[in-house]
């Protein structure tokens, strides 16, 4: 990547100095958003892998492809390295490491040499987890559930607890880089009532991840050593109490979902905004609707556990605490609905990205409630009902949000475009493989199908949906190796990209593509509100097409 | 690890130049002190909801087993933890006055005190390790030859009739079973004691490592009146540790003292 310069006359990030040691001990946000791009581009297709073997076994009702044993490694490890070293990191190390301080108006992030330990905290943890892999992998389940974790698994649960403790650190690092950069680094001018969403959904996922994350890292520890030493503290033979180890885990794992959409939340706000040429609708409520579901986020976690033998009152407050946290995203769907209306709306791929996320992250979110309901919840816990709503919101949610933020900065990054017409395609590819994959699995959950079964020749009647969603992850895998194939295609034989070749409002526009090292040439003193689409010029094509 | 920017080409390069302490994307070094000082708050609120989720197991478990942990809670040595807790506070006490001499540019002063702070801290550490190891004849640490029922760290003596053993003693399948819940539900308590305390510690032991690299830069004359923020914020983590005992030690100490209870 070092080698395409763009302009060789004018120095920008990526052509100021060349050589590994410049990529390896950079500082510049913008270089370390880069390297976490080529990391967690990584573990995603580690992670697709191992989404493909599962579907790959459950093509036939038989456990035919895969040993049991296996088949439990398959899905854990999908779920691990997606979540933890993909999901969480996604967005905010690289998309909001690039953009944060460039759409505040700032040089770099607060701490830089903290930003760039996170990363190699970051790879470090990668190379112990794929070390795990190598040497056997780990069958528990992504949610390292106790006993089983700790006492009866045969498998390298301490690795990867490690491997996720430590991973832990470099997400508490970012997030608090963002804190402390948003509060201390913006520009003159760029009041709070002033900043771009995408910064808003950050700073509400870097609380989350600062308050959320420590108390996963602690309640690993306390696995790995209750493992490593015989202890008892989960164990219900021993008077430990397994269902405290749910409550200590999802207190992070359910706020941990909220990092996952909360940025691409914000990547929608600026996507919908802009080629709606449209005044975002209601800037307060998107804003605020971040923070309080990154409050509300933080009192739900116990709806995972209704079947777990918690009390019936704790339950309900839990039940209707779940419900609460669906107002403020309906807020935000309602708040991208009304931009849109009467908008000069235009479909190019990252708004082809953001329309998927709204109508996709809309049925997860509404199955959300399904779930937060107890009486429906008792009858799909743990079937492929639970799995199709998470994969709705996380997948349909977040990896939707993330390719239409990487199209939406990706001439910002690179200097040059994207060929149009297959970010078209490959958006149309994914919006298909993803529904056809997914979609059948809530019929298949609400029909009974548990999930993490191997084996289910008992219901015959189930294959015809599940090819269906095979079916479909393989449309899907093409749909997300397109992308990679033309962005380094582009990178090479790509239009070069001017300034702001969306025509769109935000500091990050007003300064060259590539960025230089420094993001502005002059600090920008800014003087004017967020998303003023109305004073903007209309792009070429929306005029034409009038 | 030094920038690797091309600042020489930049005129930020020439403004900076006569302020060394101040990095490249700050404005000025408020904006810097100030960046800095939140980020070590925001850290310490990371670092609560570290110890909270140990603190949570730990109640949790007191109030379901809460015979069984006043007995384990009782054995703990009450002298050296109070005389441990009198070190840390002495210790944080040279770390404000460290901070003072800096903000009155005394250098041979802050030597002195980081100094005492160092000191003060490994005595903690000396003395934790010396309780430990007491612990480990008592047999009270978990897996290695754990064992509360008699022996040198017998809890049932002293705590026989609220830990239920009197209802049972002429019954010896009812002891026997007594016996093994006592075993099991104090090896909860001491697997928190020893995680709380050890995380501690292991807190304890980094402390110390910052406090050398700012002696050293306080020997140097690194600091002044004017900045002095990394002293500053080392010392904010040096009295976060020592509030973290300050809560561990009524918890695991003091709290189930009362004598007859």
């Amino acid at each position: 990547m070092a080698t395409t310069a763009v302009l060789p006359e004018r120095k920008n990030y990526i052509n100021a100095e060349h050589g590994i040691r410049s990529w390896l001990f950079t500082t510049d946000h913008k270089r370390i958003a880069l390297l976490y791009l080529l990391s967690i581009t990584a573990f995603f297709f580690i992670g697709g892998f191992f989404a493909l073997l599962v579907r790959l076994e459950l093509l036939t009702p038989a456990g035919d492809l895969l040993l049991p044993d296996t088949y439990n490694k398959a899905f854990t490890m999908h779920g691990q390295v997606m979540v933890f070293f993909f999901l969480i990191p996604s967005i905010p190390a690289v998309l909001g490491n690039f953009l944060i301080p460039i759409m505040i108006g700032a040089k770099d992030l607060a701490f830089p040499r903290i930003n760039l330990l996170s990363w190699y905290i970051y790879i470090a943890a990668g190379l112990l987890y794929l070390h795990c892999i190598f040497t056997g992998g780990v069958d528990t389940g992504w949610t390292f559930y106790t006993p089983y974790s700790s006492l009866f698994s045969n498998s390298r649960v301490i690795e990867a607890g490690l491997a996720i403790f430590i991973s832990g650190f470099s997400s508490i690092l970012t997030g608090l880089n963002f804190v402390v950069t948003v509060h201390r680094m913006r520009a003159p001018g760029m009041t709070w009532s002033r900043l771009p969403l995408f910064v808003w959904a950050h700073y509400a996922t870097s609380i989350i991840m600062l308050l959320g994350t420590p108390v996963i890292a602690i309640t690993l520890v306390l696995v790995v050593l209750e493992r490593a030493l015989n202890l008892g503290i989960f164990d219900a033979s021993r008077g430990g109490d397994p269902v405290l180890f749910q409550h200590l885990f999802w207190f992070y794992s359910h706020p941990a979902v909220y990092i996952m959409i909360l940025p691409s939340m914000g990547i929608v706000s600026e996507i919908v905004t802009c080629f709606s040429r449209k005044r975002v609708f209601g800037y307060n409520f998107v804003a605020m609707s971040s923070i309080a579901i990154a409050v509300i986020g933080f009192l739900v976690w116990a709806h995972h556990m209704f079947v777990a033998g918690i009390s019936l009152y704790a339950a309900l407050v839990f039940s209707f605490l779940s419900y609460l946290v669906a107002v403020p995203s309906a807020i935000k769907v309602f708040n991208w609905t009304a931009t849109m209306y009467k908008g000069s709306i235009s479909f190019s791929t990252p708004m082809l990205y953001a329309l998927g996320f709204i109508g996709l992250f809309t049925i997860g979110g509404l199955t959300g409630l399904f779930l937060a309901c107890l009486g429906v919840d008792v009858h799909v816990h743990d079937t492929y009902f639970v799995i199709a709503h998470f994969h709705y919101v996380m997948v349909g949610g977040a990896v939707l949000g993330y390719l239409g933020g990487m199209h939406f900065w990706w001439p910002k990054i690179s200097g040059r475009m994207y060929p149009e017409g297959w970010g078209r395609v490959s958006a149309i590819i994914i919006f298909i493989g993803f529904n056809l994959t997914f979609f059948p699995q809530f019929v298949l959950g609400y029909m009974g199908m548990p999930r993490r079964y191997w084996d289910y020749s008992h219901m015959p009647e189930w294959q015809g949906l599940n090819v269906l969603s095979t079916a479909g992850a393989s449309i899907l895998a093409v749909g997300y190796l397109l992308p990679m194939v033309y962005f380094l295609w582009s990178l090479r034989y790509g239009k070069i990209a001017d300034d702001n070749p969306w025509l769109a409002t935000g500091l990050e526009w007003r300064t060259p593509s590539p960025p230089p090292t420094f993001n502005f040439d002059e600090t920008p003193v800014v003087t004017w509100e967020a998303y003023e689409y109305d004073k903007m010029p209309l792009p070429e094509e929306v005029t034409l097409e009038r | 690890m030094s920038d690797s920017h091309a600042i020489g080409e930049t005129p930020l390069a020439v403004e900076h130049e006569a302020r060394p302490e101040l990095r490249h994307h700050f404005a000025d070094e408020q904006q810097q002190r100030n960046a800095a000082s939140l980020g070590m708050w925001w850290f310490l609120g990371t670092e609560i909801m570290f110890f909270g989720g140990m603190f949570c197991a730990y109640l949790v478990y007191r109030r379901i087993y809460f015979p069984e942990f006043a007995a384990a809670s009782r054995s703990l040595d009450l002298i050296v933890g109070t005389l441990n807790t009198a070190v840390l506070i002495c210790s944080s006490l040279t770390v404000a006055m460290a901070v003072r001499a800096a903000q009155m540019g005394k250098r041979k002063l802050q030597v002195q005190l980081l100094l005492a702070t160092i000191f003060f801290g490994l005595v903690f550490l000396g003395v934790k390790g010396y309780e430990w190891s007491n612990k480990y004849k008592e047999h009270h640490i978990p897996t290695f030859h754990y064992n509360v029922v008699g022996g040198n760290g017998d809890l049932i003596k002293e705590n026989s009739a609220f830990l239920g053993i009197d209802k049972v003693k002429n019954d010896p399948v009812k002891l026997a079973a007594r016996e093994a819940e006592i075993q099991k539900h104090t090896q909860i308590f001491y697997s928190l004691y020893f995680a709380l305390t050890g995380m501690h510690a292991i807190h304890m032991i980094i402390g110390v490592g910052i406090f050398s690299v700012i002696t050293w830069m306080a020997w140097k004359g690194r600091f002044t009146p004017e900045y002095h923020t990394p002293l500053e914020i080392a010392g904010l983590y040096w009295h976060f540790v020592d509030i973290v005992w300050i809560y561990l030690f009524p918890l695991l100490y003091l709290i189930d003292r009362r004598p007859g209870a």
